[in-house]
Parts: structure tokens; sequence; C-alpha cells
């Protein structure tokens, strides 16, 4: 059905000519789903736009043959191409909010795609679109159909645009990372979702991903792209169980997966011994009781978080699980003090720690003791403050050291966390996502804080960075002899980095205990399903056969 | 490698030119319209500095038997009713007219700028009071506010430059506001509370500095608008009094003679008044890129 050869595309910038896809072949029947997975870069998303002619104007597109259906969709012309895309090549975008304009309701949204294609007319519209809504299995339809996109959830909001993209009975489906930024239990529904309807109307598919798991669960072939190129293509089970080529074992390992280590994630040469961690002791460094937060909203007031108590022992380290909204944000600022408890009490090596409210805890001598990495370090960066000058922050502030110890203080923490002293001088702009992580964790340590709150800090990374931020954690955890407060969605992550862990939803504890215990034989149905939801990632089969043949390759 | 590091990231090879000056250099290099700007800028602010050197003629001296002879290349730009060389005067009056308009901007800028971020920064009752004041500023006629202050404080040169500021905070004020607002609860924000920063530190050091980029748009346009509102202002007869050399009054004297034939008196003043809002418009683009260090490769 569609039917690439050689295809490339490059981008003219101010420094030239940058290739993002380097000729590559891909082909996909009806009734198939193909999964393109890599890291970010990689080219997978331009490889998608560039089928459906959505380049931006500073990109050239080339290609030996890119026909689809008989169609050659290099020489079609634009108005041809706008009657395609759609009607025949539909597309999921990443975010499904953005794909929705916001001051329109969600079924006029669908009845304009309808009568565009001329699908529907004036009086059928709105019958029409409500069948498309049921389609994708949203429940009172009538009534969503008035609903504007900020009324719904993300994954309703992901449904609308599943039906949008669907309206038309396309025969060829594209979906570009169709669940990043939802939730496991989400994900796993709106996936279903899209399998189901692929399999029913016998559509091909494209899926990109960079998680090996999804693609490995719902795709019949996939093909794995790096740096423009196609490294390996096959069947998932055998492709992901025996890779032959070496960053695909590479993303293999790189993906948290039950019963590995930390070090496991990292490709053979770069795995140091595990380090020594010093058994945490008994008493406790942070324990908080029944600690509530109520935001005052125009209406009823929301809670966002309900008497959550639990205790960290120094040295130890505790997950806090929950997908958004379960509140588990808002429990870390608070114990970061950023934010101010609405009740509960909270004790810091032994003193209380709500007795300075939040707003002068910047001046409190505990502020050095207590810090904190963010989600996003992109955002957690000062745009016009160079790696230097961030680091030098909060050594400036919370140390008593004159200049020439600051300095070395910022060379020693780039050593700690593996960051070339050349990119101290640079802007977060120029760096790279991981140096980035690299610089919040070095400034988030510089004051050798006892309590390091984690926020999610491998979220917005790519699997084979994350593999290598983790081992950092769990390295400087030893070295530091630190405690850690790991706030995340991901369970896998939580089980190799914590001992204990606390699972969170809509602002209450459901269930806390030994990592092992909670994740292995857990009680309450919330956590069971957690487990259930989260996609398996492929698991290489590491044999003899398995090595002879790489050695070769 | 002794450090715990399991693997060190990898440093690009490229080489950051990290200099203030070669920042500027690949700016103005990048892009000709905003190198003519900044050249036109610089002769500006020469002819300002020097300009009473330059000029070939004493700028009040009359000569009667002289009067309003056309432009020859004893008297480039011809002379008034009263002899004088309009040359002379239109090159003196630069340096006036140029620190009246950067009077109000810096003025203004500076005032507008601690309104907003106030505003912005703690919103609250102090957010909507600013915001009323600023809803009052503007719903006026704003030329007709400064013709209104500038005759009730009395006719100098400082109260021009005291009206045309007043005139503009509320166009600082509003954006440094919104600007400041978005960045409240950013990221880089938080971090910096953890590093034991003051409110005070945050709100300068942190949050201020990124709202540079879109004012120095604003300043660019403003001084362009800053240097009409003086003329205007002396074109009515507010503010400079004759025989000051000052573009907005001889704008106003030559008009007379328009009719009459002798264009040259006020078409010259006309063009530099025209010649210098250009440029500053031109300029903004410009000092954006230079202040925002996103734009450094």
């Amino acid at each position: 059905m569609l039917d690439v050869r050689n295809l490339e595309v490059s981008f003219a910038t101010r420094r030239g000519n940058v290739a993002a896809v380097r000729g590559i072949d891909l082909h996909v029947d009806a009734g198939e789903t193909l999964g393109i997975v890599g890291e970010s870069g990689s080219g997978k998303s331009v490889t998608s736009y560039a089928v459906m002619r959505l380049l931006d104007p500073a990109a050239t597109l080339s290609a030996t043959r890119l026909n689809y259906g008989g169609i050659d969709l290099l020489r079609a012309s634009e108005r041809d191409m706008r009657d395609l895309r759609g009607r025949e090549i539909s597309m999921i975008f990443q975010n499904p909010r953005a794909a929705l304009n916001p001051i329109r309701t969600v079924g006029q949204q669908i009845s304009d795609v309808l009568r565009q294609h001329v699908r529907a007319g004036r009086s059928d519209a709105r019958s029409k679109a409500i069948a498309a809504m049921e389609a994708v299995e949203i429940r009172d339809s009538a009534q969503r159909f008035r609903a504007y996109p900020f009324e719904l959830s993300g994954g309703m909001c992901q449904r609308i645009v599943i039906a949008l993209a669907l309206a038309c009975d396309p025969r060829l489906l594209i979906a570009d990372e169709p669940t990043t930024g939802l939730d496991i239990t989400t994900q796993k529904t709106v996936m279903d979702l899209i399998a189901k309807v692929i399999r029913q109307r016998n559509m091909g598919a494209v899926l990109i991903t960079h998680d090996l798991g999804l693609a490995a669960e719902y795709c019949d072939r996939v093909m794995v792209m790096k740096d423009g190129r196609v490294v390996e293509q096959g069947v998932p089970d055998k492709l992901f169980q025996h890779p032959v080529d070496a960053y695909t074992r590479k993303l293999v390992d790189a993906n948290p997966r039950a019963g590995t280590t930390v070090r496991e994630l990292l490709p053979n040469e770069s795995r140091s011994p595990m380090p020594c961690m010093k058994g945490a002791s008994q008493d406790s460094l942070i324990s908080v009781d029944r600690l509530g937060k109520i935001f005052a909203t125009a209406g009823a007031p929301v809670h966002a978080v309900r008497e959550v108590s639990f205790s960290i022992s120094r040295g130890g380290s505790l997950g806090l699980v929950g997908e958004s909204g379960s509140g588990k944000s808002t429990v870390s600022s608070i114990i970061a003090r950023l934010a101010d408890a609405s009740s509960g009490t909270a004790s810091f090596a032994g003193a209380d720690l709500f007795d300075v409210p939040a707003h002068r805890f910047a001046r409190d001598p505990r502020r050095a003791r207590i810090q904190m990495v963010f989600q996003d370090a992109t955002d957690s960066l000062n745009p016009r403050h160079t790696a230097r000058q961030s680091l030098l922050e909060p050594i400036k502030r919370l140390s008593s050291s004159g200049a020439k110890e600051r300095e070395a203080r910022v060379r020693e923490l780039a050593d700690l966390v593996g960051l070339p002293h050349v990119l101290l001088s640079r802007f977060p702009h120029q760096l790279s996502g991981g140096q980035k992580a690299r610089v919040g964790i070095a400034r988030a340590i510089a004051v050798e804080p006892d309590l390091l709150i984690l926020d999610e800090p491998t979220a917005a990374l790519d699997v084979s960075i994350q593999a290598v931020i983790l081992n950092l954690l769990v390295d400087l955890r030893a070295r530091l002899s630190m405690t850690y407060l790991f706030v995340s969605h991901d369970l896998q992550v939580v089980r190799m980095l914590c001992d204990d862990v606390v699972v969170m939803k809509a602002g209450a504890v459901v269930e806390q205990g030994p990592v092992s215990e909670v994740l292995h034989t857990p009680a309450h149905d919330y956590t069971k399903s957690l487990i259930a939801a989260a996609p398996k990632p492929p698991a290489r089969v590491e044999s003899l056969g398995a090595t002879r043949i790489s050695s070769h390759a | 490698m002794s450090e715990p590091v399991a693997t060190p990231a990898s440093a690009n090879a490229v080489q950051v030119d990290d200099t203030w000056l070669h920042h500027v250099s690949h700016v103005l290099r990048s892009n000709p319209v905003t190198l003519l700007a900044f050249v036109l800028f610089a002769g500006i602010v020469v002819i300002a500095l020097f300009g009473p050197w330059i000029a070939p003629f004493d700028p009040m001296e009359s000569n009667a038997a002289r009067a309003l002879e056309p432009p020859s290349l004893r008297h480039l730009f011809g002379t008034d009713n009263l002899g004088r060389d309009v040359f002379s005067r239109v090159i003196v009056a630069t340096r006036l007219d140029l620190t009246i308009s950067v009077a109000a901007v810096a003025l203004s800028f500076v005032v507008g700028s601690i309104l907003g971020s106030l505003a912005g920064y703690y919103g609250g009752w102090l957010d909507a009071a600013l915001n009323r004041v600023l809803d009052m500023v503007m719903a006026f006629p704003l030329f007709v506010l400064a013709m209104g202050i500038v005759a009730a404080l009395g006719n100098t040169v400082e109260n021009i430059v005291y009206a045309t500021a007043i005139i503009n905070v509320p166009f600082y004020a509003r954006l440094v506001r919104a600007e400041v607002n978005i960045r409240r609860d950013a990221g880089f924000v938080r971090a910096a509370r953890l590093s034991g920063a003051s409110d005070t530190a945050v709100l300068s050091l942190h949050i201020f500095p990124n709202a540079l980029p879109p004012l120095m748009v604003q300043v660019s346009l403003n001084l362009g608008w800053a240097i009409l509102n003086a003329a205007g202002l002396s074109f009515i007869g507010l503010g400079v009094r004759p025989p000051t050399p000052e573009w907005g009054i001889m704008v106003a004297e030559g008009a007379n003679f328009i009719v009459s034939g002798e264009w040259w008196l006020a078409i010259f003043p006309g063009l530099s008044l025209m010649l210098a809002v250009f440029t500053f418009n031109l300029l903004g683009d410009g000092l954006r890129d230079i202040v925002d260090p996103r734009t450094r490769t």
C-alpha cells in the first residue's frame, strides 16, 4: 500500500544542510502495523511527515519512489495531497491538546473534517460526527459533542484526535507517539483502542514510538532507526530477543524491565561494579505525618493531598509512585519547602520542618540540607545562565566559600556528574538533554544535601540517557550517603533505585511498603492495575548463538 | 577514571565563541538590516555628541542679507527667514531631540519595569490596583495627556521628558508584568529558591533578565515614538521654545513658508526626524538578538 524507496530529507539551516533522513526504504501493507522505534533525533517523525508531505519549507525531500496505493506522492500537487490527507492517509499526533483547536467544540472539529472531505453534508454532519465518536468508544457522545478540549481529560482528548483521524475511513494510519504524556493505564486503553480499530477496518498503520514495549506489543514488524538510517528491522520478538546491530542491543538493554539491576541497563563495556550501599540506618531522617494540602478554587476546595504519612530512614531511598493528579508532585514540593502544607506535620532530623513557612525557608539553615532535582531539566535551568553560573548559584548563597574554592567546587561537581569542563561555559540551549540533566543533578548536590528529592528526573530523557543518569544517581547516593525521595510514574525505575515505595492515587496513599513486596505481591487493586498496564519491554536473550551472530555482523 | 561516573557526557568538539563582542558581531553579520540600523544609530550618536563642532555655521546667528536662500553649496539645506543656516540648525538640534527621547525612554523603562515586575511576581491586590491605574492612564488620548502634563507642570525640557515618560510607563509595565508572570513558577525559579535566593534575588537576577528580549523591541519602537512626541509638543508650542534649534519647532516654523515655495525650511528637519525614527525602529530586532543568549549558536 505504502511503498517508499531511498527516502532522503534534509533541512537548510544557518550552518548548511543537515540530513535528517538518509535513504530509508519502507513499505506497509493493508492490515499490517509497522513500528518505527528510535530515540530523539533519529528521524522517525520526519519520515512520517515526509510521507504526508507535511515538511517545513526549509526541508528538501527526495526519494526514488514514494508511492501510496499507486499514486506517486512525489508528483502529487498540493491540492491532491490535501485531498489524500485525512481521507486516505491520516495521522495521530503526539500532543492531543495541541492537535485540537481550543476554541471549537470537539464535535464541530470532527464535523469540519467530515464536510471537508464531503463525507457529510450540513444536515447529517452532526450525526456522523457522533457516530465517529462512538466508534472510539466515547460514552455519552451526544453530550461530549459540545465539549471544548480543555473540558476533557488527556486520554479523552486523544480519543477525539483518533476519532478525527478515523472519521473519513482512511486506509493508512500514522500514529506519532500517540500516548506520550498519557498515564500508563490511559496509555493501555488508548493503544488497545487503536489496535482494535486497525484490525476491524483492516488498515495499514505506522506506529512511531520510543517505547520498545509498545512496539513489541502492537506491531507486526519493527524498524529501528538511528541518525536517519534504519539499523535493523524484523518481527519484534525475534528482533528484540536476538538483535544483531550494536545500537539495537544497547537500546533493548537500556529499557528498565523486570528482574534487572540498574547496571544491566548499560552496555557491557561501560558497566562498573555496583557501589556498596551502606545499609540504611534505623533512625529516620524525615518523617511525614498525615500531610494534607487543599487548594482553594473558585468552586469547591480541592484536596490535592490527604492524610499522607511516611518516613525515610537516613541513607534510605523511598519511591513515590502515582499517575498525574495523584498528588505526588505536591507532596515533593511541600517536603522541598517550596510550598506549605494545609495540615499535618513533618520532622526533619528530629526537628519540626514546618516551623518556618515556605516563603521564608530560603534563608533557613536547613535550606542546604534539602535539595531537589526537577523533572524537566530544560525548564529548571535559567536560559540566560551558563552551566557554571547555574552551579555557582547554590554554592554562593548556601555556603561560605571564597571565589577560588567555588570555582574548584564547580569543577569537582562537573567531574562527579561526568560533565566535561568545556561544557561549563555553555548556555542550556547549547547542551543536550542528558547534559542538562547532569547540570541539574550537580546543582542539587552542590551543597551536599542530606535529603535529595528527585521529581521524575529522567522523564524527559531518551532511554539510553536515562540508563546512564539512573546509574549516576545510584553511584552518587552511595558516595555522598544521601537520602532519596524518588518521585516517578515508572515502577521498574523505582524498583531499581528504591528500598521502599509509596503508591498514591487521587491525593491519598493506597499502598506502601518495601519495593519487592509491593511490586511482587501488590495488595491494592490500583497497584495491580498499574503493574498490569505498564508495557513490558522486551528482553534480549543472551545466548551463545546470538553472541556469535553479533560478532560476525 | 576514579570518579564514580558510569559514562561521562560527550563534549561537543565545536568551540563556542563566548565573548560578548563575538556575539554582537555575529548578530550584526547575520542580519544586514540590523547592521544598517546600528550604523545609522552610530551616526546619529556621533552627530549628537559632536554637533556643535560639525556644524559649519553658528545655528543662532541670523543674517538678514541671506534670508530664505534655497539650498546651495554654501548652505546645504538653505537658510531660514532670519538667514540662519538650516543645515547647522538640523545638526545641532540632534543632541536635544536625542537627549529628550533617550531620557524619557530610560525613565519609563525603569519605572515600568519595577512596577510590572512587582505586579507580575506578587499578583493579588497590588497587581489589580496597578492595572487599574495603568488602564486610567491609557484611557486618555496619550498626546493630549502629555500636553496637559507639560501645560500643568510648566514649559521646560525636563517636563517634556517627564510627560513622555509617564505616557510610556503603561506599555513597559504591561509587557514586564506578562513576561514576569509566566515565569513566576518556572522550574529555574523554583531551583533558584532551593538555592536560597530571596524574592528580590529571584525577581531581579532570574526572572527579569529573561524579559529583556521583548523589552528591547519595545525600547527601540518607543525611542522613535518618544522623539516624535517631543517634536510634536514643540511643534504645537509646548516645551522647547524658539530660537533653540529643535526639529519640531523648525518644522512648525518652516511650515509657514511652504506655501510661498520655501520648502527647505520644514523638509530637512522633517527628514531628519523621519530618519531618526526609522533608525530606532530598525534597531529593535538587533537589540533583542543581542540580549538573547539563545541566539548564540
